[in-house]
């Protein structure tokens, strides 16, 4: 990375498997350069703050919030937004079991789920609600949800058996 | 360009001076604005906001100055350089203690606020509106009470938090067209009002509303259009963008209501219920906006779905120094639904008698009248007590102990009924256009806001049966121009499917009679021979004779070339009938076209050593009137019953004693999560509502509105104390417990 | 959208990053060193920090390090907290760490980050504490290393221009009998209420706490009083309670009355667990 004046950078990132140049804040979040520099806009910004998980994308295959990661830290990294996806098995499952309603946090959820796939492709239930807690939906009732995960991961047991366990 | 909020820290203070200057000193800035900029108080009912404050501040959060740069993070670092001398003054942090004589003045020209719609502010206190209800003789109540219970219950405020924060787009174009780019549930609204309080003909004023990420009555609302409005006007008309940030979004946007509620109920020994007492005192925060109709409707449905004869409500938006509030998914029916439903609990205990006994023994029916007074018909009631031994069914009430203990886990179940109608203005309509396409195909126009609920797949479905054809065949965009699209009222209060609906039916009979009409010529026969359908018009005596809709629906061609007809464009609108004001005395009128109704349950197991619980399950049978789509239906009742049980359990504004709000993040202010879900149970009554597309009733709030009541009914019969206020928490329950030994 | 700017480094050695904070100190910009960044964003995106310059940590090579060397287990301080605890060398350290806000930002919260943060609770420290860890520490001066008990007191207590570079902790402490147990206020993510964490060695029990104060702790005079095997457990409870080392936390998570009722049982539980092993 190369220092372009006092303020700005230039970063190299692979989004979506292309390369890309952008010049940059240090203080700009990944989630911002994705929007507004790559007009990426499946990354939505729901907090800014690392709580809620609708900016989630992937670097380098894994799950990340996009408003948690500066753009100058990403050089060099692979990323994933739902853009880049095309077609996956998780997508597929969100729309076949209506997973979603007004959508805004959905692509979140949708790449958490494909991280997931990535690194843990066999997760049983503790493991998929341990990494589906970083995400909120405030529509669906994490029915649907649960159902196309399910669909995903070929999960079998009953979800209420297995939560709340740890109290 | 961007522009950014400077907000007030303070809860109630006078605004002695503001300084712009260290902002308008940072290079990129292009206008710094106060209240006085363009003096000019909002709002309905009550006009009494100002967009930006002006000489003094109300609430914590609320705009004192807006920051205009080319760079968002440049107009974030100005806004935070307003600096603005305060006179702090005394905070009213509750509506009773706005209600005490003495109590700090919040708004102290009341009288002078213009009032648009029925609403009785009363001035020298801090009285937004007042609804009375006075219905039967509460003397006789009273007399023939043999039980009589008075419960007291306190719900705070709290977000609606949808997952898209609230965002504006404004330009002023060179010739005065005014553009407003808003995720909004009111785009009509918002044109209204933008031409209304700027002095811009109606129809040079366009709302494009997309797509929006959620809203539940919060975006309901017209508060950052008129600040990215003046943000532009102060740039020369060039496009500004505001959007909140989620800490903004939650206090300096308008809330979810609180409510303080005093129910007194009286029944005879058998368990009817004679009489019922209420004063509900909302919380509406700093300015009224629609807490002073939600307070409306918390009193003309203050009964819940009981028949009760006798009926006292005063039902008061208080002005307090917190957040103001708007609409939220139930629009008072939830908060009136907890203090009416752990009322009959209470009596139920009381009288020692199956809580759901007693409610089906007095749910409310065809015949019977409501605290306002109007007469109950099947259409516009349905079918409570079917709901009421569905839900039974569906819970297995009869074959379980009320509490089952398990060592230190205690299980049971709450339950409760609820109603709903909706409080619109008297005028609300809509509009709807189809448009043929020359292969047959439709376009169809309207302005329901699509925020997540289905309608405007709903929508679609509803003209595919009328014309019985492939809904794939029927094109409706996602988003809303007002220029093009034919007006709703709002996108609120479960309304949209029925008035859409019932435009859309219009529009459809206004195109088959085109269609037929021109049918007839080709197929040589009166057109009342004809019927549409699978695309094609025809003899309804010999539908094989008959001419495909592609073949006429831009007109006819013979095969000389003559052409007869034209496009056809079919046309519908709809506005609430039979809607009245009400009586300023006896609350006497008729709010909207119909209740939906339905029972409720919640089954918990409680921790009895540190008070955590699982909610285990939740149940909802509703009477629907008639389901149009299943999976859609099933899905807006469960998220419904999830943000209720979230709201129920976990979440409120915290204050300081200052009146500023601790929790305005996710961190802190908690959402149900993935995991936490209980396994749901929904299952449906269809008792048309005859005035409704196909008898369909609202369902788009009710899941949410009885899950308060139902979950603190459960967990007050598993801890063995009354538990009257939100939010649930383990917290609650223990000090709850630790107070009443 | 952080309102200000500041230059970014990532210096790839241990020196360089101690070279560039002087100089950067020196200019007057305010440096800070970074690791995960989740706090230094979420604390500027509020300007509640305002740093001229920050310093990522994550290209040397020895923040990284997650390796059991000899007899000592090596945390780089920039492993991220679901690192450790998918690589699970320390179980202790994997509850702590699991328990630190959610899955996708343990993705990128470090155990240097976490503990050397100024939020209250700090959870992944606690582990540390118990196990008497050793901390790499670098400045001006080199590298030294020292007792973890030396540097924290109730948080990270380094002289200006140092940062924590990894953390040892003796094989022997990693596979100890503990108990983990984290208290919200309701739900499964969020702020600690309470948490405290245990271990046992020697039958002597090691307890340290977060939520319960305003900072993390252990506490020998704690320590005493729940060891004291003469006192039937709720009398030692009732003594440990008198013996915070400060007022218990009130806040948002829960009032400090109730979070005595909560501490007191969650205490029990964890002498439980272990005097039962």
């Amino acid at each position: 990375m190369s220092s372009f004046d006092a303020d700005h950078y230039r970063v190299e990132l692979q989004v979506n498997g292309e390369q890309q140049t952008v010049r940059v804040r240090a203080a700009e979040t990944l989630l911002y350069t994705l929007r507004d520099h790559l007009g990426l806009t499946g990354c939505k910004p729901g907090c800014n703050n690392g709580d809620c998980g609708a900016c989630t994308i992937l670097v380098d295959g894994q799950p990340m919030k996009s408003c948690l990661m500066l753009t100058v830290e990403a050089w060099g990294k692979q990323i994933t937004t739902i853009e880049g996806l095309a077609g996956s098995a998780v997508q597929r499952a969100f729309a076949q079991n209506q997973a979603f309603q007004c959508g805004y946090c959905t692509p979140g959820f949708i790449m958490n789920c494909e991280g997931l796939r990535h690194v843990h492709p066999q997760a049983d239930e503790e493991t998929v609600r341990i990494w589906l807690e970083s995400n909120i939906c405030r529509c669906t009732s994490y029915e649907e949800i649960h159902r196309a995960v399910k669909d995903v991961f070929a999960i079998n047991t009953d979800l209420n058996r297995n939560l709340n366990t740890d109290k | 360009m961007h522009a950014k909020i400077a907000f007030s820290p303070h809860a109630h203070a006078k605004i002695k001076s503001i300084d712009t200057s260290r902002a308008w000193r940072i290079p990129g800035v292009k206008a710094v604005i106060t209240g006085a900029y363009y003096p000019v108080l909002t709002g309905s009912p009550l006009a009494d906001r100002p967009p930006i404050a002006m000489d003094k501040v109300r609430y914590y959060g609320e705009p004192v100055a807006l920051v205009v740069a080319e760079e968002e993070y440049i107009a974030e670092m100005a806004a935070l350089q307003i600096q603005v001398d305060y006179e702090v003054l005394p905070v009213v942090l509750s509506p009773s203690e706005a209600l005490q004589t003495g109590a700090p003045l919040i708004h102290e020209h009341l009288a002078a606020y213009e009032i648009s719609e029925q609403a009785y502010p009363e001035p020298g206190t801090n009285i937004a509106n007042r609804t009375r209800i006075r219905k039967g003789n509460m003397e006789e109540g009273w007399r023939n009470s043999e039980h009589i219970v008075t419960v007291q219950v306190r719900l705070p405020q709290s977000d609606h938090a949808a997952m898209e924060v609230r965002c504006s787009i404004a330009e002023i174009l060179p010739g005065g067209k005014v553009n407003i780019h808003s995720a909004s549930q009111s785009p009509y609204v918002i044109q209204k009002d933008i031409s209304r309080y700027f002095h811009i003909p109606l129809h040079e004023v366009t709302v494009h509303t997309p797509l929006v990420g959620g809203s539940y009555g919060g975006k309901s609302a017209v508060q950052l259009e008129y600040l990215a409005y003046l943000a532009s006007l102060a740039v020369g008309g060039r496009a500004v963008k505001l959007v909140n940030s989620r800490e903004l979004d939650m206090v300096s946007s308008p809330v979810h209501i609180g409510l303080e509620s005093t129910i007194k109920l009286g029944c005879t020994r058998e368990g009817k219920i004679m009489a019922a007492e209420i004063l509900h005192l909302f919380d509406g925060g700093a300015y009224s906006d629609r807490g002073a109709i939600m307070s409306r409707a918390g009193a003309t449905d203050c009964t819940g779905p009981y028949r009760i004869d006798n009926v006292q409500c005063d039902s008061l938006c208080m002005y307090t120094n917190h957040p103001y509030s708007t609409s939220f998914r139930g629009f008072g029916h939830p908060e009136l639904t907890f203090a009416m439903e752990r009322a009959m609990d209470r009596m139920a205990d009381r009288l020692n008698m199956d809580p759901l006994v007693l409610r089906y023994m007095n749910a409310i029916g065809p015949g019977d009248t409501t605290p306002t007074q109007t007469l109950l018909n099947r259409s516009n009631i349905g079918d409570l007590r079917t709901c009421i031994t569905k839900l039974k069914t569906l819970i297995d009430w009869n074959d379980r102990p009320r509490a089952e203990i398990n060592g230190h886990l205690i299980k049971a179940t709450g339950i409760c009924c609820f109603w709903k109608n909706s409080n619109t203005p008297t005028n609300a309509g809509a509009g709807a256009m189809i448009k043929f396409n020359p292969d047959g195909s439709i376009h169809l126009l309207c302005g329901a806001v699509e925020i997540g609920q289905g309608t405007r797949t709903a929508l679609t479905q509803i003209l595919a049966e009328r014309f019985r054809m492939d809904d794939r065949k029927i094109q409706i965009r996602m988003d809303i121009e007002t220029d093009k699209d034919p007006e709703l009222w709002k996108t609120v209060a479960s309304r949209s499917t029925f008035l859409v609906g019932n435009a859309i039916l219009q529009a459809a009979e206004d195109a088959i009679m085109q269609l037929k009409n021109m049918a007839s010529i080709v197929l040589q026969c009166p057109p009342a021979d004809l019927d549409v359908g699978g695309g094609r018009v025809f003899r309804k005596t010999r539908p094989e004779l008959g001419v495909a809709i592609e073949q006429i629906a831009n007109g006819y061609t013979f095969p000389n070339g003559n052409t007869i007809g034209s496009q056809v464009i079919g046309r519908g609108s709809y506005t609430m009938r039979n809607i009245t004001l009400l009586d300023p005395i006896t609350g006497r009128g008729n709010t909207g076209p119909e209740w939906t109704v339905g029972a409720q349950a919640v089954e918990v197991e409680l921790n009895t050593r540190d008070y955590t619980y699982r909610i285990v399950k939740a149940a909802t049978v509703i009477d629907a009137g008639r389901v149009i789509n299943p999976g859609f239906a099933r899905a807006q009742v469960t998220g419904g019953m999830s943000m209720g049980l979230s709201l129920a359990s976990r979440e409120a504004f915290r204050f300081n004693p200052n009146g500023a709000i601790l929790n305005r993040q996710f961190r802190t202010y908690k959402l149900i999560r993935y995991g936490e879900q209980p396994e749901y149970f929904v299952d449906f009554v269809e008792t048309p509502h005859l005035e409704a597309p196909y008898g369909l009733r609202g369902i788009g709030e009710h899941g949410l509105i009885g899950m308060s009541a139902a979950l603190a009914n459960s967990l007050s019969a598993a801890a063995g104390v009354e538990l009257n206020q939100l939010p649930l928490t383990p917290e609650m329950i223990w000090r709850t417990m630790h107070d009443s030994v | 959208m952080i309102p200000f700017d500041f230059e970014y480094f990532h210096p790839s050695t241990v020196q360089m990053a101690v070279d560039l904070f002087q100089n950067l100190q020196r200019q007057g910009k305010r440096p800070m060193y970074y690791a995960g960044g989740t706090e230094i964003i979420t604390f500027a995106r509020v300007n509640s920090i305002q740093p001229g310059a920050v310093i990522d940590l994550k290209s040397i090579p020895e923040c990284n390090v997650l390796a059991m060397q000899k007899d000592i287990l090596v945390i780089g301080a920039c492993v991220t907290l679901s690192a450790l605890s998918e690589a699970d060398p320390f179980p202790l350290l994997s509850a702590a760490a699991q328990g630190v806000a959610d899955q996708t930002s343990r993705n990128k919260i470090t155990l240097g980050g976490n503990i050397s943060g100024k939020i209250h609770y700090r959870e992944a420290v606690l582990p540390l504490l118990l196990a008497n860890s050793r901390m790499v520490i670098a400045g001006t001066q080199g590298i030294r290393v020292t007792s973890i008990h030396k540097v924290f007191n109730q948080q990270m207590r380094l002289t200006s221009g140092e940062f924590l570079v990894q953390v040892l902790i003796d094989r022997d402490d990693v596979s100890l009998p503990f108990a983990y147990f984290k208290k919200r206020e309701i739900g499964h993510v969020g702020y600690p209420l309470v948490t405290v964490a245990a271990l046992r060695k020697n039958d002597e029990m090691r307890t340290a706490f977060s939520g319960v104060c305003a900072f993390p702790f252990r506490s020998a005079a704690i320590e005493q009083v729940l060891n004291d095997s003469s006192l039937p457990i709720t009398a030692r409870i009732e003594r440990a309670t008198g013996k915070l080392p400060a007022s218990l936390l009130d806040n948002v998570e829960g009032s400090a009355a109730y979070r005595e009722f909560v501490l007191k049982q969650t205490m029990a539980d964890a002498v439980h667990r272990l005097e039962r092993r």
